[in-house]
């Protein structure tokens, strides 16, 4: 298969900022949708997407690829834009979210799009899923690598914590998550909504090697991504601190901005902050 | 006297042999092995079985994440924990994705026994057919239940199979044809025909053999596959005799009485009786008193023959 081409940092930030701006006309197009947590992943896939993976747009069932699991369902918009930018699907599509007929559901279905590996949008599964491939790949002898994306807010959910003691338990050193680590959740302040600190002692408690980082600092992203394919006998999370809404000033810590989308004006003052 | 056998018994057997002729083939069980009785796969192929530990809700994704890879899930636990502390892991990400994930539930029913309501899953029906793309089959007996799980192994989708704790009566043999959303007829008479499924096949067989002392000929119908429902049949026979009963070991609602009850009154109305569980939880007791303290007895379903005679005569 045809090597995706690794970016240098200044050609992802570029590509990242090119995200965001899809991102932001879909959701003003859509009239419905999560800007909040699909600007706080961006940089996190990109760096996924354009440099770590292994996979190839044309032949998305191609049984060898690495796979990536967007557990936090409802930030599909980035992950969208990264597929048709990365030719998935034709980048016209992206206008159809949300619409009937359109390929791009609410939420994610692996029915209809191609390089989505399972249907999500109920949150605190993915994990488990992502177990689950794990231990095929074990299974199959091969060495490709599962990604798992989940919220902080997501993490509340009970069956994160048994799949990251079955993955422990299981050894899915092939297993990787990242946890995008913004602070908010829908009803406020991760804090005001539910005690759910201190992470990384969680996580290395349930026998997991844990990453922190700043999940909008390229290198240490690139760093993390190398850093947990080097452990072994045990799974790694990568503990991203983000900032919900990053990249568009009003929207960036702004509980409100989690599941709504811009009016036409203020699509307008997001995009020319992202120039 | 027919050899008793339980259903989950024979689900152990069967992964065996399939176990032996499919790699593809993956067992996951939630802490539960033994009762399932997966534990004999489990010794076999300790690779490909994963103890999940008492976690359902991750056992039923991990099982989804298999076979996104290929694999051939089959996923064990009590009905009550499969379908009802699963149910949306099942609904959202296995049927609403398609994956090839079989669902083997043991203990359902009030036939579970002593162990009481908390255990004894009667509900479970309902709520996986109600999932939309579901399968869901209830074998009569041990013969049939080995044939239900070869033809989930050959079946590419999400499917649900209803096992049992106690034994029950053998009353299938070898030879005959399993088909998934074919039922089966047992027995045929003129004057009415009882829709069943699982444990309650055997007593309508006792039930037909009791109506024909008395003169009254039943039809038997065994209804192994609760999604999709055969139609066909069940208007074929509704034409003939005009007068229908359902057994079940399950609640009235969403269960085998809804399903032909609603096929039916679509394509041909006719007098139905339900043998079922009527908005009451299980108990403790061995399950011969339970069948009787619930109307699930051949005597409940003579009765109820008698019953929906009386009203197509009006
Ligand atoms: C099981 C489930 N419960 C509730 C919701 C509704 N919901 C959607 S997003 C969300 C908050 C998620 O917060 P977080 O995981 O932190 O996501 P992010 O901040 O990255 O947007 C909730 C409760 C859901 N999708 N799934
Ligand atoms: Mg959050």
């Amino acid at each position: 298969m045809k090597d995706i081409q690794v970016l240098n940092i200044k050609s992802l930030e570029e590509r990242a900022k090119i995200i965001r701006r899809y991102v932001i006309k879909m959701l003003a197009k859509a009239g419905s949708g999560h800007p909040g947590g699909s600007l706080s992943a961006v940089d996190l896939l990109v760096v996924l997407f354009y440099n770590k993976m292994r996979h190839n747009p044309q032949q998305p069932k191609w049984q060898d690829r690495d796979r990536f699991i967007l557990s936090k369902g409802h930030g599909c918009p980035a992950l969208y834009a990264i597929l048709a930018d990365m030719g998935y699907f034709s980048v016209d599509k992206l206008e159809t979210l949300r619409q009937f007929g359109s390929i791009l559901q609410g939420h994610p279905c692996m029915k209809t799009t191609p390089g989505i590996e399972i249907s999500s949008g109920s949150l605190g599964q993915g994990l488990s899923v992502g177990l689950g491939i794990a231990l095929a790949a074990k299974l199959d002898k091969k060495d490709y690598r599962t990604y798992v994306m989940l919220g902080d807010g997501e993490i509340e959910e009970g069956q994160i914590w048994e799949a990251a003691m079955a993955a422990s338990h299981y050894k899915a050193e092939n297993l990787c998550a990242i946890l995008d680590q913004n602070e908010l959740q829908i009803d406020g302040f991760i804090h005001d909504v539910m005690s759910s600190h201190p992470i990384p002692a969680k996580w290395r408690s349930f026998g997991w090697h844990v990453i922190e980082i700043n999940g909008h600092n390229y290198k240490a992203i690139i760093y993390a991504y190398n850093e947990a394919e080097k452990i072994k006998g045990r799974p790694t999370i990568i503990v991203a601190k983000t900032v919900k809404g990053k990249g568009v000033s009003f929207m960036e810590n702004q509980v409100d901005w989690h599941g709504k989308a811009p009016t036409k004006e203020e699509a307008e003052k997001a995009l020319t902050e992202l120039k | 006297m027919a050899e008793m056998i339980a259903t989950r018994q024979a689900y152990g057997d069967a992964l065996l042999e399939l176990g032996e002729r499919n790699k593809d083939i993956v067992v996951l069980d939630a802490d539960l092995s033994k009762s399932t009785t997966t534990a004999k796969f489990a010794k076999k192929f300790p690779d490909r079985f994963f103890n999940m530990g008492v976690a359902e809700a991750n056992m039923m994704n991990t099982a989804a994440g298999l076979a996104t890879c290929g694999k051939i899930a089959f996923v064990s636990s009590f009905s009550i924990f499969a379908t009802g502390r699963a149910w949306e892991q099942v609904r959202n990400t296995i049927c609403y994705s398609g994956l090839n994930v079989k669902i083997v539930a043991t203990h359902s029913g009030v036939s579970v026994g002593p162990d009481g309501a908390s255990h004894q899953c009667i509900e479970d029906i309902s709520l996986m057919r109600t999932i939309p793309t579901m399968t869901v089959i209830e074998p009569c007996d041990a013969v049939e239940t080995k044939k239900a799980i070869y033809a989930a192994v050959n079946y590419d989708g999400p499917m649900y199979i209803r096992l049992g704790r106690a034994a029950v009566p053998v009353i299938t043999k070898k030879e005959d044809l399993f088909n998934i959303g074919k039922a089966m007829i047992l027995r045929t008479g003129k004057d009415v025909a009882i829709v069943a499924c699982g444990a309650l096949v055997s007593n309508s067989l006792v039930a037909a053999d009791l109506l024909s002392k008395e003169g009254i000929e039943a039809t038997v119908v065994n209804m192994h596959t609760l999604k999709p429902v055969d139609h066909e049949t069940l208007v074929k026979v509704a034409k003939q005799v005009n007068a229908i009963v359902t057994a079940e070991q399950h609640v009235l609602d969403g269960g085998l009485g809804s399903a032909v009850a609603c096929a039916l009154s679509r394509n041909y109305p006719v007098p139905i009786e339900m043998i079922g569980i009527d908005n009451r939880f299980g108990q403790s007791g061995e399950p011969d008193i339970l069948f009787r303290e619930y109307h699930l007895l051949s005597e409940d379903i003579v009765l109820a023959a008698k019953r929906v005679i009386e009203r197509k005569k009006k």
